[in-house]
């Protein structure tokens, strides 16, 4: 058992993810109903598409053992500018690809700070967020409204898969397909690219990682090029479902994405840490946004105190393993 | 003979200040193992980092397999057919073995990383070192730190490398795990890989390598086969001095006389699965040796006494009080101090400069409120500077950049600024060189000499029983022992008193 617990300790966390994320959909559908059915599901897959997108760009950052805080800040800039450009009539396809390079710069410039001028990623990444606020803010304080018949609208385009009875539908959207597109296309560099592995090898020991001459500054501005670039596609995918673009959205999300990282058994330490806990960890806190509205009792308030405490429980979780792992 | 791998010709590199090369030669020839001796502060590292890129040189010319390369950089060097193992083993532990073998050299296709094709080709590097037993896909936290060692070889050869350097790589293993590791580099030695091997320990330097490079003071002092340079040989051209000062030490500690004044008495001192209860008197003047094995309860005990750990059961009579040793600052107070075997992370603060370590016990002592005035700290760093002999005798400089000996020597400089009259070394003569080992050693008879007890662990018998005046042997976290040292007294004594106890406990469990 404990030389299992000793192999396995770093997928533990993230089978633990799965457990908790089974566990409140049979709470849910025992105490509330209507959990297991099509058109719940189809809801919490569409709403947190962009929450599942920023997770997986943290991962690539976190398995580094760094951090990324502009994510939220980088969702509202390059969404204002989105709609900004695209109401004054620029090519709506245009746009969107701007978006995401915008999102991918602001991660150049992290990664930069982090790797040549050796700022913490905390400081480099917090400077970028209030950067990214700022520049938001500068552009527009209203609330911009995408027009109706804009083709960015196309990405929250709702596909019945299934028409079940009383509205009981089957329902994607291209912001998932996208989402699923991210999560298989980092799943894919993780596990199967140089880079992927360099990631994981200066989570585990960064002088190390330098000593076996792997590329690790060229690794490490990458992630947080992932990291921006990625939260330019939750910026699209957001943007493009909920049609308005205000310089505050996005406050607080990349501490949900961290959330959501911690809870699918990725270390804050880096080096350990898997692209599917992230997703399953940033469905858990769409779940439970989702059980807590069925509740109805439950104050929302407490949404931000039951977070907190997940990620407590996960957190003591993975201390405890570690602590197998170092003694065994 | 064959052309050499490895020709470094008049190799000088110059740090602000330090000329840490001056104009040294080194060859390597393939299927030898090399020693590069010399003490620490010798150049040592410095060349080993010339030849892996590591460092520019400033002058002279190094040609790898005959031709003339610039190395910038460690990327250079690997492709020049150079793999380098450090002392502390530089592999990722949340890695795979596997993976740690192969990472940056992984078989790729179309689709990625072909993981199956990494593990085969991992068990066939492991395989050659003769480690197939090895599931390359196990977590390599899942091996020991030795075994963690023999991977990190098997990555450096799995690139095909002419050359591989060994850097201190036998310094936390122990006899068998050498032995093994001796086993690996003669089969690489016997395929023509040109092995540069690095030690401390003179014993295995014989017992593995043909030729011998010796260094001092950034100079080259020679090039010699083993076969051909006794020991005694070997460290008078590495100190640069007649090999007899450490003798002499042991003549001085002989002369012994007055009558004990015990300092401290300590009673039933234990504390649950550190060490049994366990009673210990300490006399002025004296030097009072703790030997045993790895294990044996020694740093426990001396934890104790300085109020590290917590004592479950017992009492210390101190100068004729009872004495609370709870934490170290009380031991401090009652002028009690305690140098850690671990240099590294409980001793020197690498970033601070010389001076600012050598006052830290001092100011500990005397409190934060009260900051040392900086002529009376120039004037304590000067005076240890001298007395101990810290080289560079650069106050400012951080102490980082010093070699491990003399990083100790400022260790023993900090708690001798504090005038204890107790004063616990741990392991202080570990990892460093000969040269500096004669110092602490001197230093420690000569402290004796002015009245202080010093309580003195070494996992070197012969270190122990050289200054000791008195010996208590632990093992198994218990003292089995106490001897008054004297010319009876060998490091032979000792094993003997170890293994007996053995025996006898090997009895009681029969009957």
């Amino acid at each position: 058992m404990k030389q299992f617990l000793q192999h396995r300790a770093a997928t533990l966390p993230t089978i633990g993810a799965v457990v908790i994320f089974v566990a409140m959909i049979a709470y849910g559908e025992i105490a509330y109903g209507r959990i297991l059915q099509f058109s719940t599901l189809s809801n919490l897959l569409i709403n947190n598409a962009h929450l599942v997108i920023l997770a997986v760009g943290l991962t690539f950052v976190i398995v580094t053992g760094g951090i990324d805080l502009s994510v939220g800040a980088v969702i509202a800039f390059t969404s204002v500018t989105g709609v900004l450009l695209a109401n004054a009539g620029w090519n709506p396809w245009l746009v969107m690809v701007l978006m995401v390079v915008i999102g991918g710069a602001f991660g150049l410039a992290s990664g930069i700070l982090v790797e040549y001028f050796g700022v913490q990623p905390f400081i480099a990444t917090l400077a970028m967020m209030f950067l990214a606020r700022g520049l938001a803010s500068t552009l527009s304080t209203n609330p911009e409204r995408l027009a109706d018949d804009s083709p960015i609208r196309l990405i929250a385009a709702e596909w019945k898969l299934v028409d079940g009875p009383k509205v009981n539908d089957l329902i994607l959207t291209p912001g998932v397909l996208i989402a699923a597109i991210v999560v298989l296309g980092a799943w894919f560099v993780l596990h199967r690219t140089r880079l992927g592995r360099t990631v994981y090898a200066i989570g585990g020991s960064e002088p190390s990682a330098l000593l076996m001459g792997l590329p690790v500054w060229r690794t490490k501005v990458w992630v947080y090029v992932i990291s921006g670039t990625l939260a330019g596609v939750a910026a699209v995918v957001y943007t493009a479902r909920l049609g308005i673009a205000q310089n505050i959205t996005g406050i607080g999300w990349e501490l949900d994405a961290i959330a959501a990282v911690v809870i699918g058994g990725t270390l804050l330490t880096g080096g350990v840490g898997y692209v599917a806990g992230s997703v399953v960890g940033a469905l858990v806190l769409g779940l439970m946004i989702v059980l807590i509205t069925r509740d109805g009792k439950i104050p929302p308030e407490m949404t931000t105190i039951i977070t907190g405490g997940i990620v407590l429980v996960f957190v003591l979780l993975q201390r405890g393993l570690s602590v197998v792992r170092r003694n065994p | 003979m064959t052309e050499p791998v490895v020709e470094m010709r008049g190799i000088s590199i110059e740090f602000p200040g330090v000329k840490a090369l001056d104009g040294v030669d080194f060859r390597l020839f393939p299927g030898e193992v090399h020693s590069l001796m010399g003490e620490n502060g010798a150049g040592k590292s410095t060349l080993i980092k010339a030849l892996t890129g590591v460092y520019p040189i400033d002058a002279g010319e190094i040609r790898i397999a005959g031709e003339i390369r610039r190395l910038n950089g460690t990327a250079d060097a690997r492709n020049a057919g150079i793999a380098t193992v450090y002392q502390e083993v530089n592999l990722c532990a949340n890695l795979s073995i596997g993976e740690n073998v192969m990472l940056g050299q992984e078989p790729r296709s179309a689709l990625g990383i072909r993981w199956k094709a990494l593990h085969a080709a991992a068990h066939a590097a492991l395989e050659r070192l003769g480690l197939g037993a090895l599931d390359p896909r196990a977590p390599l936290s899942s091996l020991s730190l030795a075994v963690q060692q023999l991977v990190a070889i098997a990555r450096a050869v799995q690139r095909e490398s002419k050359v591989l350097i060994l850097d201190e790589p036998t310094s936390s293993l122990d006899a068998n795990e050498v032995a093994n590791l001796f086993r690996v580099i003669r089969r690489l030695r016997d395929e023509g890989v040109a092995i540069l091997f690095v030690s401390h320990f003179l014993d295995q330097v014989y017992a593995i390598s043909d030729r011998m490079t010796i260094l001092r003071n950034g100079r080259y002092e020679g090039e010699f086969l083993t076969k051909d340079l006794d020991r005694t040989a070997l460290i008078s051209t590495m100190i640069g001095k007649d090999a007899d000062a450490l003798r002499s030490i042991a003549a001085r500690r002989a002369r012994h006389d007055g009558e004990p004044q015990v300092v401290l008495s300590a009673t039933d001192l234990g504390r649950k699965g550190s060490i049994a209860p366990t009673d210990v008197d300490l006399h002025r003047g004296e030097v009072v040796g703790l030997a045993g094995l790895l294990g044996s309860g020694r740093t426990e005990l001396a934890r104790l006494l300085y109020g590290a750990d917590r004592a479950d059961t017992g009492s210390i009579i101190r100068a004729g009080k009872r004495a609370d040793l709870r934490s170290p600052r009380a031991a401090m107070r009652s002028r009690i101090a305690y140098s850690s075997e671990n240099r590294r992370d409980e001793g020197i603060i690498r970033d601070l400069t010389v001076r600012e370590n050598l006052i830290l016990g001092l100011q500990t002592k005397r409190g934060w409120a009260r900051p040392i005035p900086r002529r009376e700290q120039d004037e304590l760093v000067q005076k240890y500077i001298g007395e101990l002999g810290i080289r560079p005798a650069d106050p400012e400089r951080p102490i980082k950049q010093l070699s491990g000996g003399n990083q100790q020597k400022v260790l023993l400089g900090r708690w001798l600024a504090t005038q204890p009259e107790i004063l616990i070394l741990d392991e202080p003569t570990r990892g460093i060189d000969i040269g500096a080992k004669a110092e602490i050693q001197g230093a420690v008879a000569a402290l004796a000499e002015r009245g202080v007890t010093v309580v003195f662990i070494s996992s070197e018998l012969e270190e122990v029983v050289r200054l000791s005046d008195r010996i208590l042997v632990l093992k198994d976290r218990r003292k089995i022992a106490e001897l008054v040292n004297g010319e009876h007294v060998t490091a032979d004594t000792i094993v003997a008193v170890i293994a007996e106890d053995a025996a006898t406990a090997h009895e009681e469990t029969e009957a």
